[in-house]
C-alpha cells in the first residue's frame, strides 16, 4: 500500500508536468484553431442567461438570412471563451464593449461608447474584429438590498467608503480579479471590502446570497429583472468605473461579409429597454431564449 | 412541475439524450480497448500492476471538472474535451476488474487448457477472457453508470448533454428542467445497465441456470 | 513544466495561507462538508443495512433502489435543492449524502448476508436473542465490508465535494471553479493537487484503520 501511495503521488506529479504544456497560455498544441470551413458560423456565449439570449438572437438572425450556424452556448467566462474566438474555435460572441476593453487593457479609462470602441479597435488582435455596437447596455453594478441602502444611506458606490470594510461583496469568481470588479473598486473608489465571495454570474445564486444576507453587496447586471423583483438598489457609478457597456458582437476575421452585415443590422434595433424586456421573458416567464430571440427578430423585421 | 414546458420540449430532450450518449459511450469503448491489453499484461506481470494501480488511483481521484479544463487547451470546444477524461476514469475502473477476472480463472482450468494443447493466445481468448467476462462486465456497469452521471459536469464548460438542463435550471431558477434532467439521467443509466446485464447473459450462456 | 513551477510558486505565496480564500480555511471547509456528509450517510445507511440484512426483508428492493440512486447525477441533485431552498450548506450536504448512501448501504447489507447461516444458528442455539445476534455476531463479521463501503463513499465524497463551489460555497472546489473563471491555472492545478492528496490520504487512513482492527481481532 505504501508503495502504491508513493506511486500515486509520482503519477500525479507526472500528470501535472504533462498538463504543463496545456496550461501554457501560449497554447502550442491547440488544434481547435481551425476556423470553421464551409462558411458555418459558430456562435458562442458566456455562462449567463442574457449572453445566451444575445447569442440566440445572433444565431437566429444569421439563419434567417441563410447563413449556416452552429451554437456553442453557455461555455464560461470571458477569460475562457475569448481565447476560443481568437483561435477560431468560435466565430461570433456577444460582447459588452466596456468590459471587453477592460479585459484587454486594464488601465484604460475610456467611458463613452465612442471612446471605448476607438480604444478597443486599437487593442483587438488581428484575428478579432469589432462589429457595430447596439444602443442596448448592460452594466455591471454594485447592488445592495433596500434595507442596506437605507441603513447606510447608500446612493452611489462612493457612499460605500466608510462602510465597505464591514461588508462582504459577492459576484462571479472573475469579478475579484477584474479591473471592472474588486480591483477597480479599490483603485477608483478606494473601497476595500471585508471579504469577497465567489458566486455565480449575476444569477440566482448571487441573488439568493444577497437576499439571505450571506453577502451585503453583489455584482448584478443592470438589465436583470431580479433587481426589480427583489427591490434591490443598484448603486450609481459616478466615476464611471463600469463605463459604456454596449452590446457588441465580436467576430473572428474568418467570418464572411454576409454574416457581418446581418449582425450589424441588429445593432440599431436593440436598446436597453428592449433587452430588459426580453430578459424578463426568459428569466421570469421562463420562455426559451431561442423562441424569444426569433419572435423579437420577426417583430423588428429581421427574420 | 411545468408540464406544458415538458411537452413542448420533447424533441429537445431527444437531442440532449443523443448528445449525452455521444459523450458517455465512446469513453466506455475506448476504456475497454485500452484496459483489456493492459489488464492482461498486468495479470502477467504483477510489478507492472503495482505501477498501473497506483497511477489509476491517483487519476481516479482527480475532480472531473479540473480534467475537463485541462483538456480545453488541447482539444478546445470539441467533445474530445469530455471524452478523454472519462476514458481515463473508465480505464481506472476496468483495469482492476480485468486483472481480478483473469486471476479468478481456476488453475485447474488453465492447466487443462494447456493439456489440451491450447497456445497462450488461444487460451487467453477462448478460455481465460470468457471466464473473466462477468467480472469485466461488472466493471463496465460501474463505469457506464458513473460516466453517464459525470457527462453532466461537462455542462459547466458548455457541454454536458442532459447536464445543460441543470445549468439552465440553476441560471433561471427554473425547477422543471432540473427535474427532467435528473429523471432522464437515471433512466438512461438504468437502461444502459440493463443492456449490459443482457449482454452478459448472451455472452455467457453457460452461467445461466 | 512552466505551469508546474507556477503552481509550485502558488503554494509558496503567503496569501495562499491566510484569510477566507487561504488553503487552511478551504481545506477545513472541505473537511467539514466531507465529514458531515459521511457521518449523516453512515448514520442512515449502516443501521438500515444491518436491519435489512438481519431480517432479510426488502433486500432485493434496497439493492435495486441503491443501484438506481447511484445513477443520480450529483450536479442535478445539487441544483435541485439550491433552486428549492436557496444557497447554503443544505444543498451540498443533501447531494453528498445521496451520493454516499448507496455504497454504504449495499456493503453493509452484503456484509450481514455473507455471515454463514451456521454461525447465526449456532449463536441462536447458544440462546442469543435477535438483537444479540445482530450486535455480537453479525455486525462484527460484517465489519470489513462495512469499512469497504465507508471507504468508497468517503473517497467519492472528498472528490465530489468540489461541486459545493458551483453554488457559491467554499471548500477546495473554489480553486477549481475560480481558476476556470479567472483562467488562473496555478490555482486550478494547486486545488486539484490538494483534492487528490486528500483522497489518497483518506484511502491511507482507511487502510490504517483496517490493519488496526485486524491486529486487535487477531490479538483477542
Amino acid at each position: 500500500m505504501v508503495r502504491n501511495m508513493r506511486g500515486a503521488v509520482l503519477t500525479l506529479l507526472a500528470l501535472f508536468a504533462l498538463a504543463a504544456c496545456g496550461g501554457n497560455t501560449d497554447n502550442p498544441v491547440d488544434n481547435s484553431g481551425k476556423p470553421a470551413d464551409n462558411g458555418t458560423v459558430i456562435v458562442g456565449s458566456a455562462n449567463f442567461t442574457e449572453n445566451v439570449l444575445l447569442a440566440e438572437i445572433y444565431a437566429a438572425a444569421l439563419e434567417a438570412k441563410g447563413v449556416k450556424v452552429e451554437r456553442k452556448l453557455n461555455i464560461g467566462s470571458r477569460e475562457v471563451i475569448y481565447k476560443q474566438l481568437e483561435s477560431g474555435g468560435l466565430s461570433v460572441l456577444p460582447e459588452y464593449n466596456g468590459a471587453l476593453l477592460s479585459y484587454l487593457d486594464k488601465t484604460n479609462a475610456a467611458a463613452t461608447t465612442a471612446e471605448v470602441n476607438t480604444a478597443l479597435k486599437g487593442k483587438l488582435p488581428a484575428a478579432v474584429e469589432l462589429l457595430d455596437s447596439a444602443k442596448a447596455e448592460d452594466k455591471d453594478s454594485v447592488t445592495v438590498t433596500k434595507e442596506t441602502a437605507t441603513k447606510y444611506n447608500l446612493k452611489s458606490i462612493a457612499d460605500l467608503g466608510p462602510v465597505a470594510k464591514d461588508l462582504v461583496i459577492g459576484g462571479p469568481p472573475e469579478f475579484k480579479t477584474r479591473r471592472q470588479g474588486i480591483v477597480g473598486l479599490k483603485e477608483v473608489y478606494g473601497l476595500e471590502f471585508k471579504d469577497f465571495r465567489s458566486l455565480d454570474v449575476a444569477g440566482p445564486v448571487t441573488v439568493s446570497a444577497l437576499k439571505k444576507g450571506d453577502i451585503q453587496a453583489a455584482n448584478l447586471f443592470s438589465t436583470d429583472p431580479a433587481l426589480e423583483v427583489n427591490d434591490f438598489v443598484a448603486l450609481d457609478d459616478p466615476k464611471a468605473l463600469f463605463g459604456a457597456q454596449n452590446v457588441t458582437p465580436i467576430v473572428n476575421k474568418a467570418v464572411g461579409e454576409k454574416a457581418r452585415t446581418v449582425l450589424n443590422s441588429i445593432a440599431p434595433k436593440l436598446d436597453t429597454a428592449t433587452l430588459t424586456q426580453l430578459m424578463r421573458k426568459v428569466s421570469v416567464d421562463k420562455q426559451d431564449p431561442d423562441k424569444v430571440a426569433k419572435e423579437w427578430l420577426k417583430s423588428v423585421g429581421l427574420a | 412541475m411545468n408540464w406544458p414546458w415538458v411537452l413542448d420540449h420533447l424533441g429537445y430532450f431527444g437531442d440532449l439524450l443523443l448528445e449525452h450518449l455521444s459523450m458517455a459511450v465512446p469513453p466506455v469503448l475506448y476504456g475497454l480497448l485500452i484496459a483489456l491489453p493492459l489488464g492482461v499484461a498486468c495479470a502477467r506481470w504483477p510489478r507492472l500492476y503495482g505501477v498501473v494501480l497506483a497511477a489509476t488511483s491517483a487519476l481516479y481521484a482527480l475532480p472531473s471538472l479540473a480534467l475537463f479544463i485541462f483538456m480545453l487547451d488541447f482539444t478546445g470546444l470539441t467533445i474530445t474535451t469530455v471524452i478523454a477524461p472519462l476514458t481515463v476514469y473508465t480505464l481506472s475502473v476496468l483495469v482492476r476488474n480485468v486483472v481480478d477476472g483473469l486471476r479468478g480463472v481456476p488453475e485447474s482450468v488453465r492447466q487443462s487448457a494447456v493439456a489440451m494443447g491450447f497456445g497462450a493466445v488461444r487460451r487467453l481468448l477462448q478460455i481465460e477472457l470468457p471466464i473473466a467476462l462477468p467480472v469485466v462486465i461488472a466493471g463496465l456497469r460501474v463505469a457506464t453508470v458513473s460516466n453517464i452521471s459525470l457527462v453532466s459536469v461537462g455542462a459547466l464548460i458548455g457541454f454536458g448533454g442532459l447536464g445543460k438542463l441543470f445549468t439552465d435550471g440553476l441560471q433561471r431558477a427554473f425547477l422543471t428542467p432540473i427535474l427532467v434532467g435528473i429523471v432522464l439521467t437515471v433512466v438512461l443509466a438504468l437502461v444502459a445497465d440493463t443492456l449490459l446485464v443482457l449482454t452478459q447473459r448472451l455472452l455467457t450462456p453457460w452461467s445461466r441456470r | 513544466m512552466r505551469i508546474f513551477s507556477v503552481a509550485w510558486h502558488w503554494f509558496g505565496q503567503p496569501e495562499q495561507w491566510t484569510g477566507s480564500d487561504g488553503i487552511p480555511n478551504r481545506l477545513l471547509e472541505h473537511l467539514y462538508y466531507t465529514s458531515l456528509s459521511l457521518l449523516i450517510a453512515a448514520a442512515v445507511a449502516i443501521p438500515l443495512g444491518l436491519l435489512i440484512g438481519h431480517t432479510n426483508r426488502g433486500g432485493f428492493l434496497v439493492v435495486n433502489l441503491s443501484n438506481a440512486a447511484r445513477a443520480l447525477p450529483t450536479a442535478g441533485v445539487l441544483v435541485l435543492v439550491v433552486t428549492l431552498s436557496g444557497i447554503g450548506l443544505l444543498p451540498v450536504i443533501v447531494a453528498l449524502v445521496v451520493l454516499a448512501i448507496p455504497s454504504i448501504l449495499v456493503n453493509t447489507y452484503a456484509g450481514v448476508r455473507q455471515v454463514p447461516r451456521e454461525t447465526v444458528d449456532a449463536a441462536r442455539g447458544m440462546g442469543m436473542r435477535g438483537g444479540q445476534v445482530l450486535w455480537q455476531v453479525e455486525t462484527p463479521l460484517a465489519m470489513p465490508l462495512i469499512m469497504t463501503g465507508l471507504r468508497t463513499a468517503a473517497i467519492q465524497i472528498v472528490s465530489t465535494a468540489t461541486v459545493a463551489a458551483y453554488v457559491g460555497l467554499g471548500g477546495l472546489g473554489r480553486y477549481i471553479f475560480d481558476g476556470l473563471a479567472r483562467r488562473d491555472y496555478p490555482a486550478l492545478v494547486g486545488g486539484a493537487v490538494i483534492v487528490v492528496g486528500l483522497a489518497l490520504g483518506t484511502e491511507g487512513a482507511f487502510v490504517a484503520v483496517r490493519s488496526l482492527i485486524a491486529k486487535r481481532t487477531q490479538g483477542e
